[in-house]
């Protein structure tokens, strides 16, 4: 709605470039013998799915909390994650031999369930309240993360929900990775709906004022979360904090007005998911760290930075 | 025109506004009044659809707002919920954009644009424009949303306690702002307001709210009546003559 040109273009283009620039590293960076031509064919699919996983999330939790009206919620606290990987269970233990774009599908209806459930709920609470939300996630992705163990420990496919749930580029291959454009699409659609779901963090009474369908619009925001969620946890597994300091950092930068902020949020998530890639590969080079530790321990300090900032700053 | 007819509400098992029967004709600025707790803002959130209606009709302009698609509404009403908390960060001039919202489908035009500048400026939010809401202060901040109102160009303007955190310059400039939008616009603006006598000064017409029931309609002079004026607000006040004007001395 509101014009972007308080945003400075130059803004745009450092994290292009940044990106870009990241990209080319994730491309020769890292253990291996050959020449980069002879490694090119897997570390092409490993830095686009580090690529699209970055951005998605990103968006995903910059959508999460804006359909939430709370800053501290992401895919992994309110639910989303933990619910995909139900799905995906599900589909491993009756349908074993399916095409992974089924098993992509009953990732997404759960997640969908799951994040529903989890805003359905959360209504109860306080507004008053803000980090009463955070809270109630942090306790509800517990409750049916264990739930997804305890399945899984059931159905003895126990090591699969560890690879789920910790993220890692090592393992990505041709044939599976491509699915991930898909969180592309959903960046697309966020972009779509930007202003739409910028009107919805105004607050119900004045975006049901400037005629929001506010309930449509949740409903398109749980869409993108579910399905970027069931994305990675299917493609690459669960990368945690993303969705969390991405879009808090991009808000100090431009503020909150999507149409202005989603770009750089995108390319701010992508930017650290194939920051944190290339330092996994280099940290105890030549062995590889998975991507979901190292996202675990910086997007913690970051967040607990942004947290401190947000109360002395 | 708005029409409510035979509205009651409940919250609970608690009344809350007991067979409300109103209508505001095109034009002109009314004001509503009463104590605190008399419903004032569940009538205007029942108006503008921001709460859901139970008992009874509203049509604005022959819409029925319970079954009038939100959009359509938007276009023709605008309102200014008594406490809207807004912690997005957004600058002045985005916040003031979205008043635009229900009239475009995407990117402002350039006529949206004009729009918004007018409104910026008719709220003396120039030198503002940049800022960041969450950096304003209070009365800063509620010039803005009135300004979002603005920016929303509907016939009817629904504004509850515009005045809050307003100072005396401010507060005197809005009120004369909704006067002048009722008189070379033909706006039809109801406002809540506690400072009566800003209703005396302004408004064309004067309803009391108590206990969820209208306790007095009419032109400010036959509200500013000793008797009238206890009877709403439970105790005697002082009116005198200024200049033929009534002055409500509710302070002393
Ligand atoms: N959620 C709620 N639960 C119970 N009672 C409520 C609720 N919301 C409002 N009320 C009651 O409804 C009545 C009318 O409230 P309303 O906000 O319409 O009053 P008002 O005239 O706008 O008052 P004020 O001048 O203080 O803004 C009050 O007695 C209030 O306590
Ligand atoms: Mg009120």
């Amino acid at each position: 709605m509101t014009s972007a040109a308080l945003v400075s273009p130059r803004l745009y283009g450092v994290f292009a470039a940044s990106v870009l620039a990241l990209f080319a590293a994730s491309l020769v960076v890292g253990a291996g013998s050959g020449t980069a031509a002879l490694l090119l064919p897997s570390r092409l699919p490993r830095s686009l799915a580090a690529l699209l996983a970055g951005a998605g999330l990103a968006i995903a939790g910059l959508v999460m909390q804006t359909i939430a009206r709370n800053r501290f919620v992401e895919p992994s606290t309110v639910g989303a994650t933990q619910s995909a990987g139900l799905g995906i269970l599900a589909a491993a233990v009756f349908m074993p031999e399916a095409p992974i774009v089924l098993k992509m599908a009953a990732a997404t209806l759960t997640a969908l369930a799951g994040t529903a459930l989890f805003l359905g709920l959360a209504r109860r609470l306080p507004p008053t309240q803000p980090l009463l939300l955070p809270l109630f996630g942090i306790v509800y992705s517990s409750v049916v993360g264990a739930a997804l163990t305890f399945l899984a420990w059931q159905a003895d496919l126990l090591q699969f929900v560890e690879i789920w749930m910790n993220g890692e580029f090592s393992g990505v291959v041709r044939g599976r990775y491509e699915l991930l454009f898909a969180a592309a699409l959903m960046v697309a659609l966020a972009w779509w709906a930007a202003d739409r779901l910028t009107v919805a963090a105004l607050g119900p009474a004045v975006a049901t004022g400037l005629g929001l369908d506010l309930a449509a619009t949740r409903r398109l925001g749980v869409v993108i979360v579910a399905v970027v969620s069931a994305l990675t946890v299917v493609v690459v597994g669960a990368l945690p904090f993303v969705g969390l300091v991405v879009p808090a950092m991009v808000s100090r930068l431009v503020g909150d007005n999507l149409r202005a902020s989603l770009p750089l949020v995108a390319l701010g998530g992508a930017g650290l998911v194939l920051a944190a890639d290339i330092a996994g590969r280099l940290v105890r080079y030549p062995y590889e760290i998975p991507v979901g530790t190292i996202l675990g321990v910086v997007g913690a300090l970051v967040f607990l930075w942004l947290l401190w900032r947000g109360q002395h700053g | 025109m708005i029409v409510v007819s035979n509205v009651s509400h409940r919250i609970g098992r608690a009344p809350i506004l007991t067979d409300i029967s109103l209508t505001l004709e095109k034009g002109g600025v009314t004001a509503l009044i009463g104590p605190n707790g008399a419903g004032k803002s569940t009538l205007l959130s029942l108006i503008a659809r921001l709460t859901p209606l139970q008992a009874g009709t509203i049509t604005v302009d022959g819409l029925a707002v319970a079954t009038t698609p939100g959009r359509t509404l938007a276009r023709r009403l605008a309102v200014l919920p008594q406490d809207s908390a807004i912690d997005a960060r957004l600058t002045v001039t985005e916040l003031v954009g979205f008043g635009r919202f229900p009239h475009g489908a995407g990117r402002l035009t350039d006529a949206d644009r004009a729009i918004v500048a007018a409104s910026l400026q008719r709220f003396d939010l120039g030198d503002l424009a940049g800022r960041f809401i969450d950096t304003l202060s209070g009365g800063q901040r509620q010039r803005a949303l009135v300004a979002m109102a603005h920016a929303q160009a509907t016939d009817y303007l629904l504004l509850d306690e515009p005045l809050n955190n307003l100072d005396m310059q401010h507060a005197r400039a809005l009120m004369r702002t909704l006067r002048e939008l009722a008189d070379t616009e033909r706006r039809t603006v109801l406002v809540v307001l506690h400072d009566i006598n800003h209703a005396m000064a302004h408004a064309d017409r004067v309803v009391a709210l108590k206990d969820g029931r209208i306790a007095a309609d009419g032109p400010p002079a036959a509200v500013a009546v000793p008797d009238v004026l206890e009877r709403i607000f439970g105790y005697a006040m002082r009116v005198v003559d200024v200049d033929g004007d009534p002055v409500v001395l509710h302070h002393r």
